[in-house]
């Protein structure tokens, strides 16, 4: 018998989990104690390494690791404790899942003894959050866990990135075994994500871009995930190709939107002369997007006449919407710099002037426009002011779910990847506010604010003492109309204006709000007040409530009814109440 | 103002449903077979006849044979999505290989005497089922084969005094000497 009193490697399964995070390099980890993790927390306590973030909510630390994650491109961390702890989990790493954002989220269990006897706070946390996340394990025995750690963080962070979860029972953490640093084999054999994209299919794909008369590029949240290297080389191609770029609301910020082939977001509330572009197009060069409901409108009616090449790191999202006839499995990064050197050798840009002029006149419509109002404040101008008054700055935006959303999307300009954070597959109201909280702890002298709707803000509005407690200066901008505005929309334009349940009778004052906070209220009410308001809220150092009173009934154009072609959007002039019953009739039983 | 209709002639797709049978290789893992199911329900495939079993102790790997029916786009789909999974070592469809064979083992009771009696033990001798229990007035046959045959099988003892069936589900596995 060997003496293991004085390995180092011989811990407990509390101290291992914080050892692991320690060598993989987390410095921060968004969590909420609870009975099952208290011997975690013990651990935290006693190091200095890594820093825990208390929340308000589970929730919250799920939103707010997805911020940090999406910031930075590293893996967010959240720990909780099991039951609700756990179920509250459920909605993050659901987004997540769908966002294709790296996570690890640890949990705590009742001991094994007790695992399946209904116990205090039990639940069967890897049973619920199977169909929630990439892969999740339940550790059984602390032998087992320093592998499992280090294999969730490779699972979470390779391949198609997603959200992991381990599941810890208390008696594994307070068990002592032998903790080892990653390694190779920790990692399941029949796991191997595929990176480098096949030579022979690259090519095929340079020969179609080379020959295409009205090609377009389509890109998608891919390629933020791949790292700033994909859209570093995402420009070189576009420069290369002179093909004109649209992107999906995950992308945005991959393809500066001052540049000069920038169409503006594609899709559901996306511009006509990017809608109109995939739909006339000859050649689709699809990066890490996957044909979104969203994006495609009517299936059988999208892009009708083109060729289309699919570069995706997930081969179940090739041809699942949409039939494509040059897919290539890989890396969004990999596969473009290889596509960039084959074209560059092989091919020349292509003449495409009259794609060009066709596009300029789509343009021309100037499809996101809006009247004017000195009165009221729009929606879209309280967006267009802020982006202007924070141009130049260090600027992160978060954003809730809803008009608001879309309004951000259309109106501020995002010039680099990973400064744009939003719930775009789950589609979760609430998100914003924590994951701002995640941002700014990622980003701690950077301005972080989160486009916010008056609705949705609610949802997780308690994460404002979280950034009071840890000197956050989040800023929280509310699109205040007093509706849930896209629930509103919806009713006008498909259930004959009856706006069942979605006005909220009774807001909180949110100048109070701040107040009650310790954080710092402001309000505008005035076009002439909203510059002077946004210039006081970037100078104030805390976290602000920054309620924006926009005119009550202004709605979300131009859109593409649910069930309709890219070339059949209604345009905000168009959207006469005759127009638009018409174009909205037969889509009602759509989302 | 009236929207523009699609500018473009439409051709709709109405593409036939395919059986397939899949082989699946796993690692035996808990929760792995929850996994599987849980993808056919959550993403509402279909499932004919699901078997698994531990095939290889040593290296805990478990092999679950699938037959599901789908567009072929939804079968390819299928594909991609267990591949995926971390657990899932390889899916091979074992249609598309041309040259797999299928089996099903089920274990029919009959209950009934005179002329049905004697009935069930001439059919049970033409489909080659065997008796592996038997009473005065029972039989329970087991029949091996493809999985037509066996519900044939099933429908003919069916007016001779059926009292239950039970079906073990494909197992497939492809000919020659290669492995999966």
């Amino acid at each position: 018998m060997t003496d293991k009193s004085h390995d180092p490697n011989q811990m407990t399964g509390a101290a291992m989990i914080v050892r692991a995070l320690i060598d993989h390099g987390v410095q921060h980890v968004f969590g909420y104690p609870g009975g099952a993790v208290l011997p975690i927390y013990d651990e935290i306590f006693q190091q200095s390494e890594v820093e825990h973030i208390l929340v308000r909510h589970e929730q919250g630390a799920g939103h707010a690791a997805e911020g940090y994650a999406r910031s930075t491109g590293k893996p967010g961390v959240v720990l909780v404790t099991s039951g609700p702890g756990a179920t509250n989990m459920v909605t993050p790493l659901t987004d997540a899942l769908m966002d294709s954002i790296p996570l690890v989220c640890i949990t705590g269990q009742v001991p094994t003894h007790l695992i399946g006897n209904d116990a205090f706070q039990e639940c069967d946390t890897v049973g619920i959050t199977r169909p929630a996340t990439k892969h999740n394990w339940l550790v059984r025995d602390v032998n087992d866990l320093a592998r499992v750690l280090h294999e969730a963080f490779y699972v979470a962070t390779t391949g198609r990135p997603g959200p992991v979860l381990v599941d810890v029972p208390k008696d594994v953490q307070f068990a002592t075994g032998t903790y080892h640093p990653p390694r190779k084999s920790d990692v399941h054999i029949s796991y191997t994500p595929r990176v480098k994209g096949d030579a022979t299919q690259i090519r095929k794909a340079v020969a179609m871009l080379a020959n295409a008369k009205r090609p377009v590029i389509y890109s998608g949240g891919g390629v933020i995930n791949s790292g700033p290297e994909a859209s570093k080389l995402l420009r070189q191609l576009v420069e290369a190709t002179g093909f004109p770029i649209t992107s999906t609301l995950m992308g945005l910020g991959a393809y500066p939107a001052s540049g000069p082939n920038w169409l503006g977001m594609l899709g559901m509330h996306g511009t006509y002369e990017a809608n109109m572009s995939m739909h006339d197009c000859d050649v689709m060069l699809c990066v890490g997007a996957r044909f979104d409901d969203r994006i495609t409108g009517r299936v059988d009616a999208f892009s009708p006449g083109s060729k289309k090449i699919h570069i995706d790191i997930d081969p179940s999202s090739i041809n699942k919407n949409i039939r494509v006839d040059v897919p290539i499995i890989g890396d969004a990064g990999n596969v473009l710099g290889d596509l960039l050197q084959v074209f560059k050798a092989e091919a020349k840009k292509p003449d495409i002037k009259a794609w060009w002029q066709q596009i300029a006149q789509w343009r021309a419509r100037n499809s996101l426009s809006y009247r004017k109002n000195n009165d009221i404040i729009l929606p879209q101008y309280a967006i267009q002011r802020l982006f202007e008054l924070t141009r130049g700055k260090d600027t992160y935006i978060t954003t809730e779910v809803g008009q608001h959303q879309m309004w951000a999307a259309q109106f501020f300009g995002f010039e680099e990847p990973h400064r744009w954070m939003t719930s775009g597959g789950l589609g979760t109201m609430g998100y914003g506010l924590p994951a701002a909280v995640g941002v700014q702890v990622a980003h701690p002298d950077s301005l972080v604010i989160d486009i916010a709707g008056d609705a949705s803000v609610q949802m997780t509005i308690q994460e404002m003492s979280t950034a009071v407690q840890f000197e956050l200066p989040i800023k929280i901008f509310i699109l205040n109309n007093q509706y849930m505005g896209m629930v509103r929309q919806w009713q006008q334009l498909l259930h004959g204006n009856r706006l069942s349940h979605s006005y909220s009778e009774a807001l909180p004052d949110f100048v109070k709000l701040a107040d009650a906070y310790g954080c710092v209220g402001l309000q505008a009410t005035k076009p002439s007040d909203l510059d002077g308001a946004i210039k006081e809220m970037i100078a104030i150092k805390r976290p602000v409530l920054f309620d924006c009173r926009v005119a009550a009934l202004e709605n979300c154009f131009p859109m593409i009814p649910s069930g309709k072609a890219h070339n059949e959007m209604l345009l905000p002039e168009e959207a006469t109440d005759e127009a638009t019953a018409k174009a909205f009739s037969g889509g009602k039983a759509l989302v | 103002m009236n929207q523009p209709a699609s500018a473009y002639f439409l051709e709709e797709r109405h593409d036939p449903n395919e059986t397939h049978t899949l082989s699946v290789l796993v690692q035996n893992e808990p929760g792995v077979l929850a996994r599987v199911i849980g993808l056919f329900s959550g993403r509402g495939y279909n499932i004919e006849s699901l078997t698994v079993s531990e095939t290889e102790s040593q290296k805990h790997l478990s092999r679950i044979t699938i037959v599901t029916t789908g567009t072929p786009m939804v079968i390819q789909q299928i594909k991609h999505q267990l591949d995926r999974m971390i657990p899932v070592y390889r899916v091979v469809d074992m249609t598309l290989t041309g040259s797999s064979i299928e089996r099903e083992l089920a274990m029919v009771k009959v209950r009934g005497g005179g002329d049905h009696r004697v009935e069930a033990l001439r059919l049970a001798d033409a489909f080659r089922a065997r008796v592996i229990d038997a009473t005065t007035e029972s039989f329970v046959f087991e029949i091996t084969g493809n999985s037509s045959k066996i519900s044939q099988f099933i429908d003919l003892m069916r007016p001779l005094g059926l009292v239950e069936v039970s079906r073990t589900g494909v197992a497939a596995i492809t000919r020659g000497p290669e492995g999966m």
